[in-house]
């Protein structure tokens, strides 16, 4: 079991490797000059050299990356071209509003979907099913900032139950922080409980035909006891597998929500650094965000062994 | 009066083509420690008969009615909640796949301690040391490091004592055994039959054995139960039953069995065989259901049914032909 531990915590290691020469790369093949942004359209081609000079552009390709990642190990992301401020500080600052939506949708996300998908399994066939379904079809189809607009307009203009948009931090109380992010984490969280409560779905169908649900009757359990122990249990490995994929719809969605919403996040500010070719905040942002990925999927590799205990390698 | 009565047992499936009747009709009982076995092959309604019996058949598709008096409470009328408090207490189950009856993310002793937990009223730890104690019952070696194991960690022939143990944990009054020793090799099914027969002394359960394997039968059984395409053809006493069957369908089973000390090679050694297949239970059947497959039909067994008539005392069977001994009374 530790040694699985170590060695699931030792893989993630080359992963983030790849990562960071990708992400370098990625910024490093894109068309468009940062020394020309930043010169103005009115500089000599001196004054673009020069600037090319102070930012290290002229240097090789690896030295460049042996650089950046040596400054990474020291917790330096570089500065911001646009800004001048440290990109760590720059994260920092909008690293709240992101976090907290992605931890509420999550949370929401994992207890509507999970209840649902084993709901729809159990009553297999019926309009409850369908509903189910029918609603998981929806949340696949509608983009994010329909839904957003369409919630923000019902919720909040119409029936003036949530603030339209804006975000309040935790340190001013729980209920306003939260009242922020009902919203946004529901119109970033509707693909994530369609995908979620499909899953779950057809796992439980799989596992309520297994011959240990049929000793489980056998033995007088009652119906919740048979769905939420011994059937979910034993189909929780798909449904995390598939909670930590989402995680990436996530990240991708919340850029679309925080716009939708004007939360002052990462989302934003990877938008407005792309706008601006700002490229050591994008590529701290990316890194950030792969880096969050990975130890997500880390952790969902150990939960694995608290769900089966035949996944103990 | 009888531990259990089934009366006009019927438990037919909708499918899209018709209606199957997988049980059509069935009557028997079985007294109170008694061991009855019930004998057929496959297709014939013996496991369906005993999910009917726990009302684990899923309705829809599937349908039953009759009645099944249990300590003479028709188990058919009662609520979910009655049922459930009857199944894994008075009456519970053995499966016939030991490899796949026990739930593989839960440990063993969870699972054994659940039915005390839901039945007896016992906390966690007062089920975990009964669980250790069933484990020793069942002959399991190191029951305390045993009942912290997930069932991917034991063998076959364990995990079938380990669903013994799970169906004794109660004391039930009646314990209905699916195939028990099917899924086992030969050495394994020997134990686990001593096991059964050992602990039914102890607890004093009635025994309902379904399989089709007749040495099985001949070790346990006290009575036996012969089913046909979801009806009973022939019942009585396991020796009578071996030593004169009135049925041609269980002198065929009987026929195909090996005997000790016989050649297996040559001609004359060759087992017998019953020709056919079970008839589909799709439509009605008219006259005899064993007269497509029987030596000895004639047009009477093909238009009139048989009924079950007492042939010699205590034996009955349902055959026009079939021997008739002087019956006193």
């Amino acid at each position: 079991m530790f040694a699985y531990v170590v060695r699931r915590i030792l893989a993630t290691i080359p992963v983030m490797a790849v990562v960071a020469l990708f992400v370098f790369s990625l910024l490093y093949v894109a068309p468009g000059d940062p020394a020309a942004v930043i010169a103005g359209d009115q500089a000599t081609p001196d004054d673009v050299e020069r600037i090319r000079q102070s930012l290290g552009l002229d240097r090789p390709y690896l030295v460049r990356f042996g650089a950046w990642v040596f400054d990474i190990m020291r917790g330096d992301l570089g500065v911001s071209i646009f800004t001048n401020l440290p990109v760590v500080t720059m994260i920092q600052q909008r690293i709240e509003p992101t976090l907290s939506l992605m931890v509420v949708t999550l949370i929401l996300a994992v207890s509507i979907a999970v209840p649902m998908g084993v709901v729809a399994a159990w009553k297999v066939g019926t309009w409850m099913d369908r509903a189910v379904m029918g609603f998981a079809v929806l949340g696949f189809s509608v983009p994010v900032f329909v839904v957003g607009y369409l919630l923000a307009y019902v919720f909040a203009l119409e029936l003036d139950w949530l603030p339209v948009q804006g975000y309040t931090p935790f340190s001013q109380g729980f209920v306003p922080w939260f009242e922020n992010l009902i919203l946004p984490a529901i119109a970033l969280g509707s693909v994530y409980i369609a995908l979620i409560a499909r899953i779950t779905r057809a796992t439980m169908l799989e596992v309520l035909q297994q011959d240990y649900i049929r000793t489980a009757r056998a033995k007088g359990a009652g119906q919740p006891s048979i769905l939420f122990l011994h059937a979910l249990k034993n189909a929780a490995v798909p449904i995390v597998t598939v909670i930590g994929i989402g995680i990436a719809l996530l990240i991708g969605g919340a850029v679309v929500t925080e716009s939708v919403f004007a939360i002052p996040g990462l989302g934003r500010l990877t938008v407005d650094a792309i706008l601006r070719r700002d490229y050591p905040v994008i590529q701290g942002v990316v890194l950030l965000f792969s880096f969050v990925y990975v130890l997500v999927n880390l952790v969902i590799d150990l939960l694995y062994t608290l769900f089966d205990p035949r996944i103990r390698y | 009066m009888a531990l259990l009565e089934v009366e006009n047992l019927q438990t037919h499936f909708r499918a899209p083509d018709g209606v199957n009747r997988a049980v059509d009709g069935l009557n028997f009982h079985v007294n109170a420690g008694e061991t009855v076995a019930i004998v057929g092959e496959s297709g014939c309604g013996k496991s369906v008969t005993a999910m009917s019996i726990l009302r684990l058949i899923p309705e829809p598709p599937g349908k039953i009615a009759g009645s099944i008096r249990f300590n003479g409470r028709d188990l058919l009328k009662l609520s979910d909640r009655e049922m459930r408090a009857i199944r894994g207490n008075e009456i519970s189950m053995i499966f016939q796949e030991p490899m796949t009856s026990l739930n593989p993310v839960l440990t063993v002793g969870r699972q054994i301690g659940e039915t005390l937990r839901l039945h007896q009223g016992m906390s966690k730890s007062q089920a975990e040391a009964r669980a250790v104690e069933m484990l020793k019952l069942v002959g399991i070696p190191e029951p305390e490091r045993r009942v912290k194991e997930y069932p991917h960690q034991l063998s076959g022939g364990m995990r079938q004592r380990v669903m013994i143990a799970i169906a004794l944990a109660c004391n039930p009054k009646l314990l209905i055994a699916d195939e028990p020793t099917t899924a086992l090799d030969v050495t394994i099914q020997a134990q686990i039959l001593d096991l059964m027969r050992d602990l039914k002394h102890r607890v004093g359960a009635a025994i309902v054995i379904i399989t089709h394997d007749l040495g099985v039968v001949a070790e346990v059984a006290e009575r036996v139960i012969v089913m046909y395409a979801g009806r009973k053809v022939e019942e009585a006493a396991v020796e009578k039953l071996f030593r004169s069957p009135r049925h041609p369908y269980t002198q065929g089973l009987l026929g195909s069995m090996p005997k000790l000390g016989s050649s297996l090679t040559g001609d004359e050694t060759r087992l017998q065989e019953i020709p056919g297949l079970v008839p589909s239970l799709k439509r009605k059947l008219d006259g005899c259901v064993f007269a497509s497959r029987c030596a000895y039909a004639t047009d009477m067994c093909r238009k009139v049914a048989p009924a079950l008539e007492e042939k010699a005392e205590g034996h009955i069977a349902a055959c026009h032909y079939a021997i008739k001994e002087a019956v006193a009374a």
